[in-house]
Parts: C-alpha cells; sequence; structure tokens
C-alpha cells in the first residue's frame, strides 16, 4: 500500500527519485565528522523557524502590546517559555555554530577554487544570521531591547555617506519609537527568512554542484552521503539539540522592565557576541569614531569574503595550514581578549545600583504618600502646581503646605475646594477618600529642598505604588515603617529575591514560599511589572528618623 | 561474504540512529508546540462580580435589557466593554440574568411584548421567561450569568453554560 503511494508520487511528481538524487550524493572518502556543522546551521536555522511561526500566533508587534504579549506567552500560555526559551537560545547557538562552520571551511582551505562563490554566500549567510539578532534584540520590548536598538541605530546613522539614508530606512529619525519597531519586526519575520531561505538554497545547490570538498590526497574510492554522513549530522544535530533544550529549560529567556526612553540609569550593553564591537569603539574617539565603527568591521568583512582570493596557492592538508590556523588563533583570541575586557568593564545590573546608592527622597516616601505623588501625577495637578523646576506655578507653592494644614483640611478641600476657601479657581479633585488620603499624605510630606530629586521618581516605581495601595499590602507588609508585620517587611526584597521569582510569588505565593498565607494576586501585566520593580526599588533598610 | 554483511549491519546501525534521533527531536518540539498551540493556559480567570442595577428599577411584569460595562480578559488585554443582560424578577423575588446571544448560533435576541417571549430573529427560536427554548432551532436554554444581591443591588458575575435540554 504504501509502495503504491510513493509509486504513485513518484510517476507524478518525480519526488522518490529527487529525495534518491540528494541523498545518495557521492562524497569524498576523506569527508567526516569535521564536515557536519554546515547541517547543525540548518538545523538551527529551521528551529528559528518552528518556534519563531509559534511565538508569532501569540505576539502583538507594536510597542504597546508587544511586552504584554511576551509576557503573556511566558507566563500564561502552556509551553510559552519553552517555546521562548528555544528561540531565545537557538538564535545563540545558530551563530555560534555559523561561526564554528565558517572557522571549520577557513581552516581546511575548503574556499579554493572552485569553491569561492560558496564560501561569499556563506559570508552573506553570516551576515543575515547577524541581522536576525540585531532586529529580533528589539520585539521583546523591554528596557535592554529598546536601548540596545537606541544604540544599534544611532551607530548606523553614523555611517560615512550613507548615514542619513539607513536612518531613514530604519525609521529613527525621530528616535527608536513606533516606525522603527514596525522595520525591525518586518525584517525579522518576512525579509530576513525569505533572503536566507533563498541564500540557503543557493549555498547548497553550490555545495552539491562543486561537491564536498575533498582532502588534497583522497584518492579513496568515493563513498555515499546517505547514511553514513547522514548519521554523523544527526548525531551532531541531536547533541546540539540537547544543548539547547537544557538551555530553554533551566535558564529563561530574559525579559526585563518594560521599555522606559525615560529611565537614564538603564546602562545598555549589547548581546554577548557583540560585545568585541562594542569594546572596539571605544578605541576610537571623535572623528576617528566611524573608523572604529563602520571601516575596520567593514574591511573585515571584506577581507572575509575576499579570502579566497587572496589564499590562491594550491590546497595542503589541514595540518599544514599554519597560517590558516594562526589567523584563526589571532582572531579567536582578539575577539576572547575584547570581550572579556568588555564584560570587566559592565556595571552591576541597574537595580543593584539603586541599592547601593545613597536612598533618594522619593524611595524614604511611605507607599501610600509615594501612591499621593501618583495621583497627583495622573490628575495633572502640575498644570496648575509647581513642585520645584517642574509644572506651572498659576497655584500655590504646594511645598509650603505641610506647616499650615493638615490631612483632614485638604480632603475636604479636595472634594469643594470654593466650600473652604471662596474664589478658590480649582476644580474639585473626583477620587475616592482612601486616594484623596494618599494625595493629602503626600502633599504633607513636601519639603522645598528636595522636590527636584522627587520629581526624578521613575514613573513605574510610582504606578508599582499605586497598584501596592489598591491591593492594600500595606495590612500585612511593612514598607519603610508603615504598614502591619503579619508578612515579611518588603524593604530590602531586592537583596533577598530576583525579579522573576517576585512575580511568580504573586501568581502562586502557596508554591514559592510553602505555608504562605498571602492571596495570589492576578495582576495585568504592567501592574505586575510597576508593582515589582517599586518593591526591588526600596531602600534596603527602612530610612531612619521617620 | 561476511564483508558484505558487515556493511549491511552498519548500515542498519546508520539507519537506526538517524530515525530514532530525529523521531526524539521531532517529539521534543512537536509534543511542546501541539500543547502550545492547543492546550488552555493553567490560569482561568472568573469575571469580577459587577454592580448593576438598583433591585428597585426592576418591574417584575417585563424584563429589562441592563447595559453595563465590565473588564474581559482577552489575551494579553484587559478590556473595559459595554455587555448586556436580559433581566427579570421573578414572583418569589429571585432575579434572572440571561446572556444577550440566542445558544443557536450567537445571535443577538429580544423581548417580544405581544407574545411574552424571548425572540431571536436570526432563526425564530424562541424562548419562556425562564430561558427554555419553545421553538426553532435553538438546542438548549439561554445562558445565564451568576447573580447575587447585595443591599439591593444586583451584581451578575460570569456567564453560565447552561445544559442542553
Amino acid at each position: 500500500m504504501v509502495r503504491r503511494v510513493i509509486d504513485f508520487l513518484e510517476s507524478r511528481t518525480g519526488l522518490e527519485s529527487a529525495v534518491h538524487h540528494f541523498l545518495y550524493e557521492d562524497i569524498p572518502a576523506s569527508a567526516g565528522w569535521h564536515q557536519v556543522l554546515g547541517s547543525v546551521a540548518l538545523f538551527s536555522f529551521m528551529i528559528q523557524v518552528l518556534t519563531g511561526v509559534l511565538l508569532a500566533f501569540n505576539y502583538a508587534p507594536t510597542p504597546g502590546d508587544a511586552y504584554s504579549s511576551v509576557r503573556y506567552i511566558m507566563t500564561e500560555v502552556t509551553g510559552g517559555r519553552l517555546i521562548r526559551g528555544l528561540h531565545h537560545w537557538s538564535a545563540t547557538l545558530m551563530i555560534i555554530v555559523v561561526v564554528l562552520h565558517m572557522a571549520q571551511v577557513f581552516v581546511w582551505g575548503a574556499y579554493k577554487k572552485p569553491r569561492e562563490a560558496t564560501w561569499m554566500v556563506g559570508i552573506g549567510l553570516l551576515m543575515l544570521t547577524l541581522g536576525f539578532g540585531l532586529t529580533g534584540y528589539l520585539l521583546p520590548w523591554d528596557n535592554r531591547a529598546y536601548w540596545g536598538t537606541v544604540v544599534t541605530t544611532q551607530i548606523a546613522a553614523k555611517s560615512p555617506g550613507l548615514g542619513e539614508y539607513i536612518q531613514r530606512l530604519l525609521g529613527s529619525e525621530n528616535g527608536v519609537g513606533v516606525v522603527t519597531f514596525a522595520r525591525f519586526y518586518t525584517m525579522h519575520v518576512m525579509l530576513l527568512p525569505l533572503i536566507t531561505t533563498l541564500t540557503i538554497a543557493l549555498h547548497i545547490y553550490l555545495v552539491r554542484r562543486h561537491g564536498v570538498a575533498p582532502a588534497p590526497d583522497d584518492t579513496a574510492p568515493r563513498k555515499r552521503f546517505f547514511p553514513e554522513q547522514v548519521f554523523k549530522d544527526t548525531v551532531a544535530i541531536f547533541v546540539t539539540f540537547c544543548v539547547l533544550f537544557a538551555l530553554a529549560v533551566t535558564i529563561q529567556a530574559p525579559l526585563g522592565r518594560l521599555a522606559d526612553p525615560t529611565d537614564t540609569t538603564y546602562v545598555p550593553r549589547p548581546e554577548w557576541y557583540f560585545l568585541f564591537l562594542f569594546q572596539t569603539l571605544k578605541f576610537f574617539e571623535g572623528p576617528l569614531e566611524t573608523v572604529g565603527a563602520h571601516i575596520l568591521p567593514g574591511l573585515a568583512v571584506a577581507a572575509l569574503a575576499m579570502a579566497p582570493f587572496i589564499d590562491r596557492g594550491k590546497l595542503r592538508k589541514v595540518t599544514q595550514r599554519t597560517t590558516a590556523w594562526g589567523i584563526l588563533l589571532l582572531a579567536g583570541a582578539t575577539w576572547a581578549a575584547l570581550t572579556v575586557a568588555a564584560v570587566r568593564s559592565t556595571p552591576p545590573e541597574a537595580a543593584e545600583q539603586a541599592a547601593s546608592a545613597e536612598i533618594q527622597p522619593w524611595q524614604a516616601l511611605s507607599p501610600e504618600e509615594l501612591a499621593g505623588f501618583g495621583h497627583f501625577r495622573k490628575e495633572n495637578c502640575y498644570s496648575c502646581h509647581a513642585l520645584g523646576a517642574k509644572g506651572k506655578a498659576t497655584g500655590p507653592d504646594l511645598t509650603k503646605v505641610s506647616g499650615k494644614r493638615d490631612a483632614g483640611w485638604l480632603i475636604s478641600y479636595f472634594k469643594s475646594p470654593a466650600e473652604k476657601i471662596p474664589g478658590s479657581s480649582m476644580p474639585s479633585v473626583h477620587l475616592p477618600t482612601s486616594q484623596l488620603n494618599s494625595l493629602a499624605a503626600f502633599l504633607l510630606k513636601l519639603k522645598p529642598s528636595d522636590v527636584d530629586e522627587l520629581n526624578a521618581a521613575p514613573e513605574t516605581v510610582v504606578n508599582g505604588a499605586m497598584v501596592y495601595q489598591k491591593n492594600q499590602c500595606g495590612i500585612c507588609h511593612q514598607v519603610n515603617n508603615s504598614g502591619k508585620q503579619l508578612g515579611p517587611p518588603l524593604n530590602g526584597l531586592a537583596e533577598r529575591r530576583k525579579r522573576e521569582w517576585v512575580e511568580q510569588h504573586f501568581a502562586e505565593p502557596q508554591k514559592m514560599s510553602p505555608g504562605s498565607t498571602m492571596p495570589p494576586y492576578r495582576f495585568s501585566p504592567a501592574d505586575l511589572d510597576s508593582v515589582t520593580t517599586y518593591l526591588l526599588a526600596l531602600p534596603a533598610k527602612p530610612p531612619s528618623g521617620q | 561474504m561476511a564483508d558484505a554483511a558487515d556493511q549491511n549491519s552498519r548500515r542498519r546501525f546508520h539507519l537506526g540512529v538517524i530515525y530514532t534521533l530525529m523521531g526524539s527531536i521531532g517529539a521534543a518540539l512537536g509534543i511542546p508546540a501541539a500543547g502550545y498551540l492547543l492546550v488552555p493556559g493553567p490560569v482561568k480567570k472568573k469575571d469580577d462580580w459587577v454592580e448593576v442595577t438598583d433591585l428597585s428599577r426592576l418591574s417584575s411584569d417585563r424584563p429589562e435589557e441592563i447595559v453595563f460595562r465590565r473588564n474581559r480578559k482577552d489575551g494579553w488585554k484587559i478590556l473595559s466593554e459595554k455587555t448586556s443582560a436580559w433581566v427579570s424578577k421573578q414572583p418569589d423575588g429571585k432575579v434572572i440574568a440571561f446572556a444577550p446571544s440566542c445558544t443557536h448560533l450567537g445571535c443577538a435576541f429580544h423581548y417580544d411584548e405581544k407574545r411574552r417571549n424571548y425572540l431571536c430573529p436570526c432563526h425564530t427560536s424562541t424562548f419562556d421567561l425562564e430561558g427554555k427554548p419553545l421553538e426553532g432551532p435553538a438546542p438548549r436554554p439561554l445562558d445565564r450569568y451568576q447573580t447575587r444581591i447585595e443591599d439591593g443591588k444586583l451584581l451578575l458575575g460570569s456567564v453560565e453554560r447552561s445544559k442542553e435540554s
């Protein structure tokens, strides 16, 4: 029965003979384990296509929603964390495999006549792989993605001669925003996959046209690709896949805070495989910058592509190609040294910085007061009241309120201003009493001396305090000496727990800390991000003198 | 020939390894992929209770359509959207609130004053005031909201799917 189906397909499409033709190719007797990397690279690409399509099924490609949808994939979709892990780690592995594949071809001298075109198409594939890395980096739209891409687009914009046009193509004339995002997304899921698929086809066609490169002294009778070489390829693919799967299961693909273009504390760093370029850039300053950013990398790629035309001698055994080995080792050592230097100059993460730094005035506020600041911002109080340098000073200076009024007076004033002060032109504040309490508490905390530092309180943190208040976390937890101590005090949480732990703990407290009596909280992605950021930004110890 | 037999067993070994390893990779990718696409996530959030009206505003003569706003979780978003319920007060004081779509194909039905029953205009299904299907293709009674009464106010919860009649 199966035979008849195959025969039918063969007679109508020639499928069987095509497969045979592909599998029973003659390859040199010297072919072996060193030539498995091309297949592994192709396999990595196929993993990327599969996991990429799956991710796209649950992904919203606009800056506003991208982050929420990635978080949704990570926390709510069955197997979502694994699928994203596979996509993330396979991207890294693919770059390693492609580079190793190139290094192997390089030291064996397999790029020599007549295989120059195969090599150059291969360099093109390396560039396409890096292009996937650059464009995919932006898509989670967290701080890392945003700031990394800001730097990338700025470097591209400084390209000699072409910068302005590249910038226009990337839609980044006015910074990284919706336009750049749409372009990166389109490149990542439409243009690059299409071009890469065609280029891989061309690469494989060229490999088949010229045959797998033999060793120079190989005169033994040729053998077939299937099954012996396919067996070796399969073993290599399987080992790679096991590594990939283990990485995806054990190390969660990173998802930081929602991109915040106003966050001045974030120190962007590129992916590890681009760190060497980042470090190279440091050696060139001022007008020479373009040498490190464009000219040197450009020349390096050009030299790589031209390798077959530079090295035109007769092919020698791989063990005798000392110059090639020397170049490879030198390149590897340089890469490693630059990468190590870059890693060592990387400051610890922003959260840790905040914990070690001096306590900012906004960090010293109680959750109620900080949430009050949130209401202050949301109710647009700035449009009539200035706090330091920010806002319009049409209404009275609020930093002097604390000596004159008390909370009760303020709250009844918020409700109907004209009753308390006849002739007041302030509109009443339509908020529930608990939130008016918060607002009053905040105003009573204001001092002329530190309002400018207070204004710098990050949006996410302030929103987090509002979420904290709204959910009445203070009924059980203490922050900055305010709230009850039924649960653990939350100051210093950043030293005790990681972000992922805190987020999972909200969803499943009993699972994360057995015996806990905390009810589960299902926050929206934005609220979860804010409240976690707020808790991790708390000072390590409650401020004294309160 | 021993050589040929040896080669044959080598080939069988190679084929066996290829199929086994490729099969395991296929399973390790295929099973999570199927789960990702087909198995609903662990979080099944019930709708919040929403206060929709004062009990005193409901008449026991005729059902009333009440429009209200509620939050609905849609994938990675929480949407605040308008929805409605057909609410009627029973003689015994109980309140029934029907979800506003016909159980046949989801059209919006309405209350027919003359015949004093619910009528779906799409395929003329009719339901009595308890939601039981009377005529037409509707396969089961109207779906009801969970209801709760607090301080003389009516609160609606999730819609519960009715059982086949």
